[in-house]
Formats: C-alpha cells, structure tokens, sequence
C-alpha cells in the first residue's frame, strides 16, 4: 500500500478545503444527481453549454476529500472546454483510476493528481462519482449512483 | 501507552487475559501496512478463533456428510453434532426447549421469517407494527414490505437526542391496531442498549408479540430471553466470532408451532403428496433444504468459546474499553461521539470536525487501524443527527486499552491532514 500523501496530495486537500465552483449555475442546460450509495455521498452538477462549448459549471454536494476534490477538479478543467473534448476526459480520468498500466498522466494535467486512488479501490467511486454525474447531465439522464 | 487499567477499576468480575486471548485469533497477528492491526469493527463481524475455524475443519475432515438423512454413521455424527448445537444456543440464551432454535442464515433471514411466517397471517389493512428510530435496516425493510403488501402502517418511535427510546412515546404509539413490535436490544450506530423488557412488556399488554434484534447483544451481554419475555429473538453467527451465513432464530414454542413454513422444500415436511404436504414440527418446519451444517458445527465451537471466557467478564471488559475511549476521544478536538445513551454497549460512533468518515477510515487504515465509516445500514439514524456517515469503532474480547490509544494517534494524523 501507498504513502498516504500519494493519495491524499496537497491539491486534492486544497480542493477539498477550498472547492471550487461550489455554487448552482443559473440559468443552465443541463443537471444531473448522482449518488453514491455506499457512502451516501452525494453531487449535483449544473452546467450552461453554449454552442456546444461548457461555458459555465459548477457543482453541490456531500462528500468525502476525494469526491469533493474530484467535482472540484473537473469543473475547473471542463470550463471552456467543448462537450466532446468533455466525454473524452470522462474516458481518460476512468481509465487513469481503474487501469493499473502507467497513463499518460501528464496529458492530463490537473486531474492527474487523483492517480493515486488507483491503489485504493473502495475509493475509486468517489473519485468517478462528479465525472459519472457529468456523464449523466451531458447524456440527458437526471439521476446516476455508482452502483 | 495508556497508565490506567480501567478493566481492574471497572470491574467486580476478573479482568480478561486479553494478551492470550489475542493469541487464539490468529488474523490478529498479521502486520497492517507495517504496523500491528488494530481491529475496531467487530459491529460488523468478528473475527473468528482457532477454535471456531478447527472445528469447522474437522467437520469436513472427518464427519462430514448431509444430516438428518444418512443411515450411515457419517451423517449420524453429522446430524449429532448440528443438533448438539441447538442446546447450546438455548443454554445461551436460557431457552426453555431446544425446539425453539430455528438456524438461519443471520439476523435478517431471522427476521424475514418472522415477517413472512408470524406477522403475515395476522396482518390486516389499518394495523400497524412498531419499530424504533434507531433499527438497522434489516429491521425496517421487511416491515415496510409486509405492510405495503397488507395495507398496514409501520410505525417508528423516535429516538431522543442522546440516542436512546423514549419510553412514553414508545408506550403511546402501542394501540389496538398495534399487530407486532420489533426493536433492536443494542443498536449497531450508536451502541444504545435499550430497555427491551420494558417495552415487551408494555407491547405485550397491548397484545402485540415481539420480536428482539439481538444481532449486536450476543456475545457482548448476558442475554436471558425467560427473563426478557420476548416472543423472538435472533442473532447472527458472524458477530459472536462464528462462521458467516449461520444464525438463529429464537422463538417461543408455542408460537412457532402455530406458524406456517418460512419456504418449502427438503427437510421441512412430514409427508409430502401431489395434493397436499404435511409439515414438520418446529424447527424443521423453518429449515428447508440443506443447511449450513459446518457453520452450525463452528457455531457452537464459537458459542463454547465465549462460555468459557464468560459472559459477563466480556461484557465487563467492553463496558471498560467503551469508557476508556469515550474518555479519550473527548480529548480529541473536533470529536463528536454520535449516541451518548446513559446505558451502551461497546461500540462509539463519532464525526470529526467536517472530515468525512471515510476520509477518516482510509487515513486510520493506512496506520492499521480498521474501522467502520459510512451509515452502518442505519441511514434513518444518520438522518436523525442531519449527518450522511459517522466513523465506527466497535470492541470484541481481543481489544486492549492500546488499541484505543492507537485510534487516538491516528486521529492525530487525520486533524494533521484534514484540519
Ligand atoms: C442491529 C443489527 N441488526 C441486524 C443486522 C443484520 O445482521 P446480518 O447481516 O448478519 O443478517 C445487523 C448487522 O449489521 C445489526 O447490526
């Protein structure tokens, strides 16, 4: 097993403390819920895309330092980007915290930082939990658990 | 390390070898992420002594075969030694008759019979069964299935701030139309011990049997269901240092004998045509098809195992084990104890400051400290403190004052990390 700073660096702590984009987006295209049910965390996205860009989003919730930083996290880095480039990143976190093969981490920048969860797999939904309810609210479904 | 010895201070009863008692399990000798493995979930199950996995092995190894069937002497030696249990089980819990220990596979198959077997027949539009607000889960949902299915009411009593039932209020919710009571005699989330000879008795002027979830008494109190006057009551091998998938349902002779069987099957008639079947007496009435044979076997090794050491010394030790940690976690800033009952068992929720508990969890496992952190199948109870999860450690026989001092520590690093 890890280090415990691999898994809880000083960014997911910063996030976690000070999320970002905590806040509703009003008014916004598209929402989703999504639930976890082993923990009973909780995250609501709201997003305003425009011209199929994201040009607003922002996240509320419950949840423990990596779901919170996660949500935190993905807002930050979705913020302008276009919704394709959007499920492109939903592919890649997925992958950079279920495959055990090194990832071409540094192509994905901030969100890197969650690689360590890897090595904790009753973590794992809680750090896909934001990416899956921003699935959810892209692919018009309302409401998403990590079941 | 910890100066006092609360067990000597606490006690009348002598206090427990623990030392020697940690050596008969041997799961606790393994190191954890390079540190001794301080276990502090046994609400959730136990872990299991030599003596409970030896017989289990013996079992297979040497007289293993289907029971209750065989002409053989294997399945006699086999049959002996499941039904050998039964006495054990009513020795434990001071039953009148060996007939009145149905096997399960736990606690919420125990239930599920009651609900299905007991409740159902009697169960009308309008009626209602009464629970607690501090159930586990498994003592919720069969009820509100039963009642969805018969046009009744699941009543709650709600819990008071401090975690404990109210007794007036609990006694005016028992009415006429009160079918059925079904309460936890220790609550799993908070470690409340409730006053169930109180509210048998008061359900049962109403007329309403009761049934008594003793997942998380048996091992940890004496347990006396004469004494008691509960009509049923159960408890899973798993958290009394026996096998998974066993249990027992306890019910009063008298009872059983006017219930229809739980499933069909193998084992559970008397006399089987196309037409019609005739059924077995209690218990086998409740125990279709093949069952867990070698779990009843390590069952009763299990239910030997805490004779031996006895009841009460255990009880004593926890009891001292659970103030000792009280004491301590209140040093810890930003600790709130969740459930502060004047009466409790040896188990202590708590939240700390804004941390999440599985926050709090990850971080203690990485020092090898193993707790519980989530809702603990109790979510009305989460919702009754307006929190999502709380951080659990709960005792056994194996838990010494340095565990506790251990969890402390790691808190520690968790305020360092989070706070
Ligand atoms: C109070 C209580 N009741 C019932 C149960 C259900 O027991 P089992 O899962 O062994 O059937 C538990 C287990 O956690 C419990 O703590």
């Amino acid at each position: 097993m890890s280090d415990l700073r691999d898994l809880y660096q000083e960014v997911i702590l910063d996030h976690n403390k000070h999320p970002r984009n905590f806040r509703s987006v009003e008014p916004h295209s598209h929402q989703a819920d999504g639930y976890n049910p082993l923990c009973g965390d909780r995250v609501t996205i709201q997003l305003s895309v425009e011209d199929g860009m994201i040009a607003s989003i922002g996240f509320q919730g419950d949840g423990c330092a990596i779901s919170t930083a996660s949500a935190s996290i993905m807002t930050e880095v979705l913020e302008g980007k276009t919704v394709d480039e959007a499920q492109a990143l939903f592919d890649q976190f997925h992958d950079l915290v279920t495959r055990d093969e090194a990832c071409p981490e540094a192509a994905l920048g901030k969100i890197a930082v969650l690689a360590g969860v890897r090595d904790y797999p009753m973590r794992v939904k809680c750090a896909t939990l934001a990416w899956h309810t921003l699935h959810a609210a892209l692919t018009e479904k309302d409401e998403v658990t990590t079941e | 390390m910890s100066t006092v010895n609360p067990v000597q201070e606490h006690a009348a009863v002598a206090p427990l070898a623990v030392e020697r008692i940690r050596a008969d399990f041997p799961i606790l000798a393994q190191p954890m992420n390079g540190k001794r493995l301080v276990f502090l979930d046994s609400a959730a199950s136990a872990q299991k002594p030599v003596a409970v996995i030896r017989a289990i092995e013996e079992c297979y190894q040497n007289y293993y075969a289907n029971i209750h069937r065989g002409v053989y002497q294997l399945s006699q030696r086999s049959t002996q030694a499941y039904e050998a249990v039964r006495g054990k089980v009513r020795a434990l819990l001071n039953g009148a008759d060996d007939r009145e220990v149905v096997f399960v596979r736990g606690a919420t198959e125990a239930i599920n019979l009651v609900a299905h077997s007991y409740v159902r027949p009697r169960l009308g539009p309008g009626d209602e069964i009464l629970i607690t607000g501090m159930e586990h889960h498994s003592n919720i949902v069969p009820w509100q299935l039963l009642c969805e299915q018969a046009g009744a009411t699941l009543v709650v009593s709600p819990i008071t701030d401090t975690g404990e039932v109210d007794l007036e209020d609990f006694r005016s919710r028992l009415t006429a139309r009160t079918k059925f009571v079904s309460v936890v005699h220790v609550s799993n989330a908070l470690g409340t011990v409730n006053p169930v000879q109180e509210m048998i008795a008061a359900a049962h002027e109403r007329g309403a049997a009761v049934l008594v979830d003793g997942a998380q008494s048996v091992p940890h109190l004496s347990v006396d269901v004469a004494e008691l006057g509960c009509d049923f009551y159960c408890f899973s091998g798993h958290k009394i240092y026996g096998p998974s998938g066993v249990g027992v349902l306890w019910g009063r002779l008298d009872l059983l004998r006017e219930m229809p069987p739980y499933q069909g099957g193998g084992e559970m008639i008397r006399y089987v045509t196309f037409e019609r079947s005739e059924f077995a007496e209690p218990p086998q009435r409740f125990e279709a098809g093949t069952p867990n044979i070698a779990g009843v076997v390590g069952l009763g090794a299990a239910i030997d195992y805490v004779h031996a050491i006895g009841t009460e010394r255990v009880a004593a030790h926890e009891h001292a084990l659970l103030d000792y940690a009280t004491a301590r976690l209140g040093e810890v800033e930003g600790v709130r104890i969740i459930g502060t009952a004047a009466a409790k068992a040896g188990v202590i929720s708590f939240v700390l400051g804004r941390v999440h508990p599985h926050d709090i969890g990850t971080v203690l496992d990485l020092e090898g400290v193993a707790i519980r952190a989530g809702h603990h199948c109790a979510q009305p109870v989460m919702q009754r403190y307006g929190i999502a999860a709380t951080a659990r450690a709960s005792f056994g026989v194996y838990n010494t004052y340095d565990d506790v001092d251990a969890l402390v520590r790691a808190l520690g690093k968790v305020r360092e990390l989070f706070i």
